[in-house]
């Protein structure tokens, strides 16, 4: 029992990365019906985007310019990083995917992918091929509950990503800018007829991907502080079949489909070799997606629909 | 008359040459490379005869610029053209008495004199050689894929795991029974056999992958949209992990020691056998029924179109295919292991798909020989390749969504068919 509760807390840390991209994926496709196959990279931007501003942050410190607390330059880290990555994923979207707007939504995925390429080349180019790695921002502090080991920073990265979350689901719902982007999900052919430019809402919903995506990098930066430029393929392309099993456009189901992964994840490789996670992790979508063609909470549209 | 008169210079300068008499051109230029190559290069000052028309060394010494450029123009360009030029007439008389004979005969011909030059080009050096095999293997994938993802409108991404399956399968059967290995320790037929197994194999490679496509359709063509894209690439990440713990083929380590069967003549025939086979499904009924049901899926149901089944009969030849390039493959590298079959696979084969053309035979050539042969001239630079290319492709897809030669139809005759001067 213990040890279930042990893998529990690692599958939940584990599912919150995918949660908060697989978030991006879903976003970007209720409202442009296309996948951002960039999203992975951007992940990846928004890590060592965190890790630039960490080690900055650290070195003022340092030097003695500013003095911040270790807590301060986290929370500093995290909130500069979502605005930089944000403006990284407006910036994609200008160049990625307005041109392509009315062309057939295939050729869109071909150019999120290439613009990933690019991203992961042109860190290498910047950066060079060695792995840097995250400062460790809060110390490591570790309780025991009844023999399950949980540490401060797991505890965080759950909390973090699940206020987050949170925090996404009531600007969806409550706020006047959620509203057209629900509108924009529910008919983007017709709510620019009302009046609301749909550029708009499509910039919006990229800067938001991104900037939860730069949160879920700078978190998995604190997990495992080795960062390298392909991170993020790995990631993105796991993160993007959550989205689907979520259902396509659905926040909530992108948010339980990315903890459904974590959980698979971890409890595979906890009874099985490790080697075989991918094999049966991948299986298991299958057959869920072979019962539920739409996702868990996606609608099944008709096949006018489409185009 | 006023017409032609009021021609661009250059097109008329071009026009009027058949095929026949380009081929005529390359072959002389070909020649002439092999005998006068050296010569000229050393007048030139260059190191060695360009490897692939000058790029790699203009890229890595751009002192050597004028010499590598006087050497293609010297070499390739200018004979090329005066003899396709001055042989206009012959070959179109010779090209229009072929067509007239048997369209079949002529093609023939034809595609026995584009060997003839590929062999001759790639004779030099076996860089060249190994560059051309890895581009037709392209074809074959880029076509097979075309067949899903242009003329049937779907986007599949589970290419590199019918080129894994195909690769695998085909390996296991030339590797078992002829080399020692871990199958069965020892040889047991003789390697002289290999030659006649080897297209039993890939055909079994091919089938391989079609078995495994049964898998990826039977669940996703219940409906219709982007379902194909995630079974496809969950199908693909499977395969993947699938091979990586088969431990009787050699896990991540891979799988080696195929013997050398894949020679350019084998890779050369595959690929003319796949493009003309491809070429003939997609305008059969089968192909048209392809068309209508990406256009329309309701309206082709209403034509009595069987959706379902023009979908998975489609998909399955595709997989087959890339079954066959796959098996192709891994007895040119003689080498395979399962990394090799992953995201940056499909992201190039999907670049080449989209870069050509969707939808039609000339594009997908165009976009596997033009990817292929930027990704090699391009090696210099190193890292910045992976920048340029990919900007490439995103103004490509810009200025032309649906790639530079889409929906175009391949017909033989026409290809083959004399070009007359003025119509």
């Amino acid at each position: 029992m213990v040890f279930f509760f042990q893998n529990m807390i690692n599958a939940l840390q584990w599912g919150s990365f995918y949660a908060l991209i697989a978030l991006g994926y879903s976003m970007v496709y209720s409202i442009l019906m296309l996948f951002n196959f960039a999203h992975g990279d951007i992940f990846m931007v928004g890590a060592y985007i965190g890790f630039g501003v960490s080690t900055g942050l650290i070195a003022l410190t340092a030097t003695g310019v500013i003095a911040l607390p270790n807590w301060l330059i986290l929370v500093l880290t995290i909130l500069f990083s979502m605005f930089l990555t944000s403006l990284v994923g407006m910036l994609v979207e200008r160049i990625g995917y307005r041109p392509l707007r009315d062309a057939p939504r295939a050729s869109a995925a071909i150019t999120g992918l290439m613009i990933g390429i690019i991203l992961e080349t042109g860190n290498l180019a910047l950066l060079g091929a060695r792995r840097v790695s995250f400062p460790s921002l809060i110390e490591t502090t570790t309780y025991n509950l009844g023999g399950v080991y949980i540490t401060n920073k797991k505890i965080m990265i759950v909390v973090v990503s699940l206020a987050i979350m949170l925090a996404l689901d009531q600007f969806i719902r409550r706020s006047k800018w959620g509203m057209a982007i629900r509108a924009m999900a529910f008919d983007y052919l017709v709510v620019p007829l009302m009046g609301i430019s749909i550029n708009t809402i499509a910039r919006m919903t990229f800067a938001i991907g991104s900037a939860l995506a730069a949160v879920a990098g700078i978190l998995f930066g604190m997990a495992y502080p080795v960062l390298d430029p392909y991170m993020g393929i790995l990631f993105g392309w796991k993160a993007f079949v959550a989205a689907i099993l979520g259902g396509r456009g659905s926040i909530m189901g992108a948010c339980l489909a990315g903890f459904l992964l974590g959980f698979i994840e971890i409890f595979v490789a906890m009874i099985f070799p490790s080697t075989l996670r991918d094999l049966i992790a991948y299986s298991i979508i299958m057959l869920i997606l072979t019962f539920r063609p739409h996702g868990f909470f996606g609608e099944p549209y008709s096949a006018q629909l489409r185009l | 008359m006023t017409k032609t008169d009021k021609k661009h210079f250059f097109s008329r300068l071009f026009s009027g040459i058949p095929v026949l008499g380009w081929l005529l051109g390359v072959l002389i230029a070909v020649l002439l490379e092999r005998y006068l190559g050296e010569a000229l290069a050393e007048i030139l000052g260059l190191p060695k005869i360009p490897v692939l028309f000058g790029f790699v060394i203009m890229l890595k010494k751009p002192a050597l610029i004028p010499g590598s450029l006087a050497f293609v123009i010297l070499i390739y360009i200018l004979p090329i053209w005066i003899i396709a030029r001055l042989s206009a007439p012959a070959t179109n008389a010779a090209a229009g008495f072929l067509v007239r004979r048997s369209v079949g005969l002529s093609a023939m011909i034809h595609l026995a004199l584009l060997y003839a030059c590929i062999h001759i080009w790639s004779d030099i050096s076996a860089y060249r050689v190994l560059a051309l095999k890895l581009t037709l293997i392209s074809i074959m994938l880029t076509l097979s894929l075309n067949v899903v993802n242009g003329y049937m409108g779907e986007f599949s991404c589970s290419h590199p795991g019918f080129m894994a399956l195909g690769a695998y399968v085909c390996s296991i059967f030339t590797v078992g029974p002829f080399i020692n290995d871990r199958f069965f320790d020892q040889a047991i037929l003789p390697l002289f056999l290999a030659p006649y197994i080897f297209p039993v194999a890939l055909i079994f490679g091919g089938l391989a992958a079609a078995a495994g496509a049964l898998f990826v359709a039977i669940p996703s063509f219940r409906t219709r949209g982007d379902y194909l894209a995630i079974i496809s690439l969950a199908f693909m990440f499977i395969v993947k992990s699938l091979i990586e713990n088969l431990e009787f083929v050699g896990g991540p380590r891979g799988l080696g020691g195929q013997p050398d069967l894949a020679s350019l003549p084998t890779v050369f025939i595959w690929t003319v056998l796949c493009v003309w086979i491809i070429n003939n499904f997609v305008r059969s009924t089968l192909g048209k029924a392809m068309n209508a049901v990406r256009d329309d899926e309701l309206a082709a149901a209403a034509m009595t179109v069987n959706t379902r089944n023009t979908k998975m009969t489609a998909f399955l030849f595709a997989a087959f295919w890339a079954g066959v390039a796959g098996g192709l493959f891994a007895h040119v590298l003689r080498y395979v292991n399962p990394g090799t079959f992953g995201v940056q696979n499909l992201a190039e084969v999907l670049a080449m798909v989209y870069f050509g053309g969707l939808n039609s035979v000339y594009g997908s050539i165009v976009g596997a020989v033009s990817l292929n042969l930027l990704g090699e001239a391009l090696r210099p630079l190193e890292l910045f390749k992976w920048i340029i290319i990919p900007l490439l492709l995103i103004l490509v897809m810009i200025f032309r969504p649906k790639g530079l030669v889409a929906f175009k139809e391949f017909d033989p005759r026409r290809v083959l068919q004399p070009k007359l001067k003025s119509e």
